[in-house]
């Protein structure tokens, strides 16, 4: 492998604060201009939200500062506007969701923080290459076991133990991601080696095509199983990509792109459900099917960010109330009510910047795990940015996930902060060994 | 792997501007399009709602007759029409559940601020992020006359149309039993429906205005009508007619007598303007078979009447049911019938508002202008942006014919049937009706007149409905003249 031609970053404390103050300075300026625009008042629960905001921007800030001092400066920040915007949002959409997002927003903070802390350099985590991918495995299917698994909106993804109600796919996916990384590092030249071939495309020996069998039919089964669209779209598209960049192998891509065809042919015959899916997508604003439920609702998205235009109603100055589930899959849709094209365009620049600074984090590390690890993670985070904004604004069918950082959701926010933990950390390299960076 | 990890953010990057694309194309280039989807009803409603709908003020340009009003509810503006019932019929109401009437759905361009001319000023309130305001529209609406109107109405049912004859604006508009358009314009969907049903419900159709919107016999009123076609056809105030008892009417055993059976006063030959002054039913009974139903017909189609009840042949700034005169054809083996009709019976049919355009055009020299309410439009910082000016509807009558008709009228009000409306220092011209419709009911009292005769500034037509508050002794004269004289008195000591 040759030296990585990315140069690892050195610390930028000043930059790093200045962005951590900028994000705290969008985030909670979004929820008070949210108060005002919808009751026009500041919002009473200022203090608390905005310590919240504050003192979690902060204590990350301080922990990167400590156990990552060499991060990309702008990760953590990115994040942090992202997961002010969407708080502003739901706030904006309902106050009694607002403390919750608030409380999971504290805990994914201190998630981020212990990450941080506990995974001082990412190549311990090669070390747990099968406990993590098991555990991943158990997590993902988990809600299929009776008793705990719950059906909501259609799809088995919810455990319900007690009175915890949580989505133990969010972090399996971040599982498996690190799974993968340390899998496809340790066989790489395996799958690397092509004897067979179809035309140009040259093949590997059947038995190393063996995980993309599997991971297909893995996939499958959670399409089949938990009848989760979304979820089965983005682990095999994660696969597939972790998969062609450890190999260097464009087959895989061609291969995984048959065996997606595939499968998704097949899962149109089958089900109903996928069959309306596509049709909702085609045919959203079909006068003769509009008023229908499915229809209906992927119509109200685009009327509200119809409604939005080029800038906006405003932040609490829209309906976004009539879009359905608009703290959560169609959150994106209710940003663009209220923040415009301008708004929605300015989102998706963030997301992009996010997922760049990833993979120059992947670039600039300089063992094989690292790089595959921020590869496959920033590719987590832009499918499936790009499976939702895609849904909801219909270039692809729509299947339910989170925008991430942005929704509504306790294991949504918890998980992806964990991995931008891991992202931050390989961007970083291992935490120094005395806190205050003697050299 | 370098390489690949470049590829894929490279790959990544184009499925970002995909996405950006498409938030392009929802938000900017296909937002007009999805407002205007039929599933998009609720956002249309708060977007119409979010618009500070312009005034509609009366013609003192202080009196406000229908306002916007901040609501605390999800929808911006509230409508308020602060006299109420009063002004119902001019305002209309603003519904959405059941939409607008009136001035709120024809004027709605202005006063929603969609016009063209108010567009420089819509602009600069977008840009400056305040909520769209609409033009107000200043109505030809006299709010002393209204209220003198509605006063002298009382309870009775019945309607009262007033307009000043040199501009056709209309002065007054209003009917009994009227309805309240705040319950219907509010933002509670219960209360607008019950307001809607109660108002359906109600025999007396309260939403449909009896000054403009019903029709009637106009009875006697319509003599004037007679006269005029009996003047453009060479017959001067003082052709004498036959004055028998009764009128043998043609093909059948019928016949025709005067009110109360009586003969009129004059001999056994009467002038057309005593015959007029004493309402005879015989004397023009006569005077409608010697015409012929051609005549009658063109002369009422002159003054705005319309063969069949549609709407429309009179341009108006709200929904007016213009007067009915059948076709002529219709009289071809009915020759009865063309007596009757000649005294306002058989399927000849009116309302106040098109009895005082008659009266109106008399007044004005044989020039009916248009009917007006609005005259002006304003931009929300109060520039005038658009001027209606007065328009000649039609000239039923020559200037010499309208004098000698108007001084016939005069002497109905001096030594006749309407001298309940004199007024002391002023010349009223005017013409009595009282119209029979259908067996054992109580007839509707007519007064149709203007003033000052010699120069009107006002011309007014009331209907009492059903025998008013007098029964079966009702009569035009002792009903509906004195309601008359006191919009005229209102008018002319203003």
């Amino acid at each position: 492998m040759s030296q990585a031609a990315v140069p690892r970053g050195r610390a930028r404390p000043a930059a790093a604060i200045a962005f951590t103050v900028l994000a705290l300075v969008i985030a909670v300026g979004a929820y008070v201009l949210a108060g005002l625009g919808k009751r026009g008042n500041v919002p009473a629960t200022i203090a608390l939200y905005g310590s919240i905001f504050a003192i979690g921007f902060a204590a990350a800030a301080f922990t990167i500062r400590r156990y990552a001092p060499s991060a990309d400066p702008a990760l953590f920040p990115t994040a942090a506007v992202l997961t002010g915007l969407g708080f502003a949002m739901i706030f904006r959409l309902s106050g009694g969701l607002a403390a919750e997002q608030a409380t999971w927003v504290a805990i994914g903070l201190a998630a981020f923080c212990v990450t941080l802390f506990v995974v001082r350099d990412h190549r311990q985590l090669d070390a747990y290459t099968y406990t993590i991918g098991l555990l991943g495995i158990v997590l993902l299917l988990l809600p299929v076991v009776p008793g705990i698994g719950r059906t909501i909106n259609g799809a088995r993804l919810w455990v319900k133990i007690g009175p915890i109600g949580f989505q133990p796919s969010e972090i399996g996916k971040v599982l498996i991601v690190v799974f993968l990384a340390s899998y496809l590092t340790q066989k790489r030249e395996l799958l690397r080696v092509a004897t067979g071939g179809v035309g140009p495309l040259r093949l590997p020996p059947a038995k190393h095509l063996m995980p993309v069998l599997l991971a297909w039919g893995a996939s499958l089964a959670v399409l089949f199983i938990q009848r989760d669209l979304g979820a089965s779209l983005l682990y095999f598209g994660i696969f597939v990509v972790m998969l062609w960049v450890a190999t260097g192998r464009a087959a895989y891509l061609v291969i995984g792109g048959l065996l997606f065809a595939i499968g998704a042919w097949v899962g149109y015959q089958v089900f109903d459900h996928v069959q309306l899916r596509v049709d909702v997508w085609l045919n959203a604003l079909d006068p003769a099917k509009v008023f229908d439920v499915g229809y209906g609702q992927l119509a109200q998205a685009q009327f509200g960010m119809g409604t939005g235009g080029l800038v906006g109603e405003g932040l609490g100055r829209g309906s976004p109330g009539l879009i359905p589930f608009a703290s959560t899959d169609f959150i994106f849709a209710a940003i663009g009510e209220e923040l415009g094209m301008l708004g929605t365009a300015g989102i998706l620049l963030l997301y992009l910047l996010l997922v760049g600074k990833g993979l120059r984090a992947a670039l600039a590390s300089p063992d094989a795990f690292g790089r595959l690890l921020a590869t496959g993670l920033s590719t987590a985070v832009a499918l499936q940015t790009f499976v939702i904004v895609g849904g909801v604004t219909r270039v692809i069918p729509l299947t339910g996930v989170t925008l991430p950082f942005v929704s509504y959701g306790g294991s949504s926010l918890v998980s992806n902060f964990v991995l931008l933990a891991l992202l931050v950390r390989v961007s970083s390299g291992p935490a120094p060994v005395r806190p205050k960076g003697g050299g | 792997m370098e390489r690949q990890v470049r590829q894929l953010a490279l790959a990544l990057g184009v499925l970002f501007v995909i996405l950006i694309g498409q938030v392009t194309y929802i938000q900017v280039v296909s937002a007009d399009r999805l407002a205007d989807n039929p599933a998009n009803a609720k956002r249309q409603l708060i977007a119409e709602y979010e618009v500070n709908r312009g005034q509609i003020l009366a013609a003192d340009r202080r009196t406000v007759l229908a306002l916007s009003k901040r609501s605390p509810g999800e929808l911006r503006f509230e409508r308020r029409y602060p006299q109420g019932e009063l002004n119902g019929y001019v305002t209309g109401y603003y519904s959405f559940v059941y939409g607008r009437s009136r001035l709120e759905e024809s004027f709605n361009g202005y006063l929603a601020g969609d016009a063209p001319q108010l567009l420089p000023q819509t602009l600069a309130d977008m840009v400056l992020g305040r909520p769209k305001r609409g033009g107000s529209i200043i109505t030809s609406i006299v709010p002393e006359l209204q209220e003198a109107a509605a006063q002298a109405l009382g309870d009775l049912p019945g309607g009262v149309a007033a307009i000043d004859p040199r501009t056709g604006n209309v002065l007054t508009l209003v009917a009994n039993p009227s309805y309240d358009p705040n319950p219907l314009s509010s933002h509670d969907p219960a209360e607008i429906r019950r307001t809607w049903e109660e108002l359906n419900a109600d025999p007396d159709k309260p939403l449909r205005s009896r000054a403009s919107d019903e029709l009637y016999p106009p009875g006697s009123t319509f003599k004037i009508i007679d006269a005029a076609a009996a003047l453009a056809n060479g017959y001067g105030p003082a052709s004498t007619w036959p004055n028998p008892h009764v009128l043998d009417l043609p093909d059948t055993n019928e016949t025709l007598s005067n009110f109360g059976g009586v003969t009129c006063s004059g001999g056994s030959r009467i002038t057309l303007a005593d015959a007029l002054r004493q309402s005879c039913n015989v004397v023009f009974g006569e005077i409608g078979l010697e015409l012929g139903a051609e005549a009658l017909a063109e002369q009422a189609w002159a003054f705005g009447f319309a063969p069949t009840s549609t709407t429309g042949d009179v341009p108006f700034d709200v929904p007016f049911q213009e007067g009915v005169f059948p076709d002529p054809s219709y009289f071809e083996d009915r020759r009865p019938a063309v007596a009757l009709s000649a005294i306002g019976q058989d399927n000849v049919a009116a309302n106040p508002l098109q009895m005082a355009l008659v009266a109106g055009a008399i007044g004005n020299g044989g020039v009916m202008m248009r009917p007006r309410l609005v005259t002006e439009v304003r931009a929300p910082d109060g520039q005038v942006v658009e001027t209606f000016e007065p328009e000649i509807f039609s000239r039923p009558m020559t200037e010499v014919n309208a004098a000698l008709l108007t001084a016939m009228m005069i002497e109905v009000v001096e030594g006749g049937t309407g001298t309940a409306a004199r007024i002391s220092g002023v010349s009223v011209a005017g013409k009595t009706g009282t119209a029979q419709h259908g067996e054992g009911a109580d007839p509707h009292a007519w007064f149709v007149s203007f003033a000052p005769a010699d120069d009107p500034q006002i011309a007014v037509a009331v209907i009492v409905l059903d025998g008013g508050s007098l029964g079966s002794e009702a009569t035009g004269g002792a009903l509906a003249a004195p309601i008359a004289r006191a919009v005229m008195e209102a008018a002319l000591n203003r």
